[in-house]
């Protein structure tokens, strides 16, 4: 090979090289860091079973919300139109949540209890995130989401 | 009938869009002058109307002119006047309004400032421009009308969201939105470039003052959404790889690529179709970002509600100009070569791998923004990508960058000597070594902030020892150009921002905490005493205040007051409470009262000590101003250069051609 063709070799296969490592860390890093939504239903349907973490995502159901009286644990259940998920939460809850709200928290299982590390805030009361709409939606395709929102009028 | 007016000067402001954007382009194509001269008087009327319906619908708030929905929706008799103001923006009509308003307030500055340009040129490029504003006034007047009237008129508003009413939401969007769309420039001066097939040197630096002043106002603004974030939002964070602040990263970091790759262009003549790719990528991604905050396709703290039928035009909208813009640079871009050669060690080349790892790391960010519409495209379920995947990689894309940094101005064009690099390298790496044992020893062995300070400590005293150079070597007057001195200054804040992010995540000290009146917890040495809260009001709402004590070795450092809001619609917001400092902040936000109808009981706290955040924020401010100043290089304002005028450095001898 002449120098030149070297040199163009050298910088094919460097790019080539750099573009293989530069894929392979981001498949690693998507794989590593990917957070499935899911409804209560969903859960107790056996779907998150395979993964150690993920977010559930539902109505905060009315007058489940208890404190621990001598701690920041909270405890409230989550629920959408086909199952209930009992949640505890160790922390400061943000300003919109409350009885009837939507609310998306990430955690994992366990036993039966979902424990929270982190509970979405929202700036907007109006506010339903898409995917929790669909994901509820998907929960119950016979069963509109607007239904289930009806049942606890709140805003 | 003051809110029909705005409605008709929005509608006249989109029949004259459609004259600016078809009639310039037209003229240049046919060498017809008169058409030619349309762009001007156009532009004007455009901004004419377009201030108009702006001022209009100030005035409508400011009245309480609440038979407009709009004014309905978002403000109300007791909601102080200048959050009235600012309310303008406070939701999709309004801010659509400002994005319009404030192209036109480029589209002005441009037409005022470009008659040293050559006529053609310049009809093509507000000729885009007014496309430009074709789309975004055809959205306005169609989907998203800010002066609809609603009857019967309510006798009072609903309320701007609370979160907003804010110092730094002020500033936030506006400022954000004049980076966004100062890209439009750079973006119709490629496009007339494409267009025209002047492919020289000389539009780039037309461009360029343009493109810096866009990016610092970018950056300025995607700091005071930080600092607002941090404040405002309750938790202390600064940012949050959420969708919406990805939206207003991305085309940062596309920007940071063009600017540097603009530099390129103008001076060697070098990689004119990349600087053309980037300049349609920088505004294509301000334009996703608009889209991304509009639509609510993504799950975002930031997410207002939203309708997805606005969304659907914006994609369209989308489509058509990152489509057709992409079109033809496909077809004319071909042509587009040449430029000095440059060798391996050169500036060219370290200019060209930051460029690589900038444009990688907006895709990287790209591709974790959207991957819940790539999840539900592919069926694979409600899927996003966590914050932890784009620490990781942008830490990893942008350790070479910093690295690289302090050799940059050492580098010369085409081809670079060796031994300046070596000292340079020797002196920062001293530098680097000497702070991180330090850091080691004050930070007790954290490695992050070792990292921070051994980084930032390398990119400072790299770009200082080059600041000293220049004061050794040049004549006074000569040592330090406007373009010469904004990269320093830039370069510098990457130092302070670098220590403020390591040393802020790895040392900050984050306790949620229950406190009864009187109890009193300890971190960072400082000693926060809960004593009780008292009942506050303000304009719009009504709240409790915590009084927080704050000591230090028995002393009182500050009395800080938390607060916890109730608006009048019933909206609660937690006012956070910040005694800010050079080396620390510190941070209380009130959770809420473990019993509720116990005030006077026991509450739930944040305490947070945060130090060296701050310099995040300065970093940030730092680079902003670097880009202002080298916006003002006398070079850019120069009359019509030659193509082929001696770059402000001596140029070295050139080497021959390695890179083909």
């Amino acid at each position: 090979m002449n120098p030149t063709r070297k040199r163009r070799m050298t910088i094919v296969i460097s790019v080539v090289a750099a573009a293989v490592v530069a894929v392979s860390l981001t498949v690693f890093a998507l794989q590593q860091n990917m957070n499935y939504l899911f409804t209560p239903s969903q859960v107790q349907g056996g779907q998150a079973t395979q993964y150690q973490t993920f977010r559930l995502g539902g109505m905060v159901k009315s007058g489940s919300i208890q404190r621990s009286s001598d701690s920041l644990k909270v405890s409230f259940i989550v629920i959408d139109a086909g199952g209930a998920m009992p949640v505890e939460y160790t922390g400061i809850l943000p300003d919109l949540f409350r009885d009837n709200q939507s609310v998306i928290a990430s955690g994992r299982m366990d036993g039966a209890r979902f424990i929270a590390s982190e509970v979405l805030a929202k700036h907007d009361e109006t506010y339903m995130p898409k995917e929790l709409k669909d994901a509820m939606a998907k929960a119950h395709e016979n069963k509109k989401i607007d239904e289930a929102a009806a049942k606890d009028p709140v805003q | 009938m003051i809110p029909e007016l705005g409605q008709f000067a929005l509608i006249l402001a989109l029949l004259l869009a459609i004259a600016q954007g078809i009639l310039p382009i037209v003229g240049a194509w046919r060498g017809n002058a008169a058409l030619m001269a349309v762009a001007r008087p156009a532009a004007a009327g455009q901004a004419v109307f377009v201030t108009a319906a702006m001022a209009i619908l100030i005035w409508a708030f400011l009245s309480f002119d609440f038979s407009v929905a709009f004014v309905a929706d978002n403000s109300n008799l007791a909601l102080p006047w200048y959050y009235r103001v600012t309310a303008v923006w406070g939701a999709h009509e309004g801010s659509m309004l400002l994005w319009v308003f404030i192209l036109n307030v480029w589209t002005v500055a441009l037409a005022a400032l470009s008659r040293h340009l050559p006529q053609p040129f310049v009809a093509r490029v507000l000729g885009v421009l007014g496309l430009l504003g074709v789309g975004f006034l055809a959205f306005i007047v169609f989907t998203s009308n800010p002066f609809m009237r609603e009857l019967p008129m309510p006798a009072d508003g609903g309320d701007l969201n609370p979160v907003l009413q804010d110092p730094g939401m002020t500033f936030h969007p506006p400022v954000l939105y004049m980076g966004y769309v100062g890209f439009s420039v750079a973006f119709a001066f490629s496009i007339a470039a494409l267009l025209g097939g002047e492919l020289e040197q000389a539009w780039v630096r037309w461009a360029r003052p343009w493109t810096n002043v866009a990016w610092a106002f970018l950056t300025g603004g995607i700091v005071a959404g930080s600092w607002w974030a941090y404040a405002e939002l309750g938790w202390g964070g600064w940012w949050f790889w959420d969708p919406v602040e990805n939206a207003s990263f991305m085309p940062w970091l596309v920007g940071v690529a063009l600017i540097h790759a603009q530099a390129i262009t103008e001076k060697r003549g070098s990689l004119p179709a990349w600087t053309i790719l980037l300049s349609l990528f920088a505004f294509s991604l301000s334009l996703l970002g608009t889209f991304l905050v509009r639509s609510g396709v993504l799950t975002s703290v930031h997410a207002f509600a939203s309708d997805p039928r606005r969304g659907l035009y914006i994609l369209g909208f989308l489509i058509v100009v990152i489509g057709g813009s992409l079109l033809l640079y496909a077809i004319r871009a071909p042509k587009v070569a040449g430029g000095k050669a440059f060798a391996v060690v050169s500036r060219e080349t370290a200019i060209m791998i930051a460029n690589l790892l900038f444009a990688t790391s907006a895709a990287m960010v790209l591709l974790g923004t959207l991957f819940p519409l790539i999840g539900d495209a592919l069926n694979i379920g409600k899927v996003s990508v966590g914050p932890p995947y784009f620490g990781f990689l942008f830490v990893l894309l942008m350790a070479p960058v910093v690295l690289l940094l302090p050799f940059g101005p050492y580098l010369r064009w085409g081809r670079a000597d060796g031994k300046s690099l070596a000292t340079v390298a020797a002196r920062a790496g001293i530098a680097a070594v000497i702070c991180a044992v330090a850091a080691w020893y004050f930070a007790d062995g954290k490695l992050r902030a070792v990292a921070g300070v051994a980084g930032a400590a390398w990119v400072a005293v790299g770009t200082l020892s080059y600041v000293a150079k220049r004061w050794r070597e040049m004549p006074r007057g000569r040592r330090f150009p406007a373009e010469m001195a904004g990269m320093l200054f830039a370069h510098f804040g990457v130092a302070v921002f670098l220590m403020g992010v390591m040393l802020s995540e790895s040392l900050s000290v984050e306790r949620d905490t229950r406190l009864a009146p009187g109890q009193t917890e300890t971190i960072g040495g400082y000693a926060f005493r809960f004593d009780g809260v008292q009942e506050t009001t303000g304009p719009n709402w009504r709240g409790d205040q915590g009084i927080v004590t704050v000591m230090q070795n028995g002393e009182t450092v500050h009395v800080m007051h938390p607060q916890k809001r109730i608006y009048t619609r019933g909206q609660v917001q937690t006012e956070s409470s910040i005694d800010a400092g050079i080396f620390r902040d510190l941070y209380v936000a009130l959770g809420e009262p473990m019993d509720a109808a116990n005030v006077e009981g026991p509450w739930a706290l944040r305490v947070y000590y945060k130090p060296f955040i701050r310099w995040i924020w300065l970093g940030g401010l730092l680079m902003t101003l670097g880009g202002f100043v080298t916006a003002g290089e006398r070079r850019f304002r120069a009359k019509r250069v030659a193509a082929s005028e001696t770059p402000t450095e001596p140029a070295p001898a050139v080497g021959k051609a390695t890179v083909a």
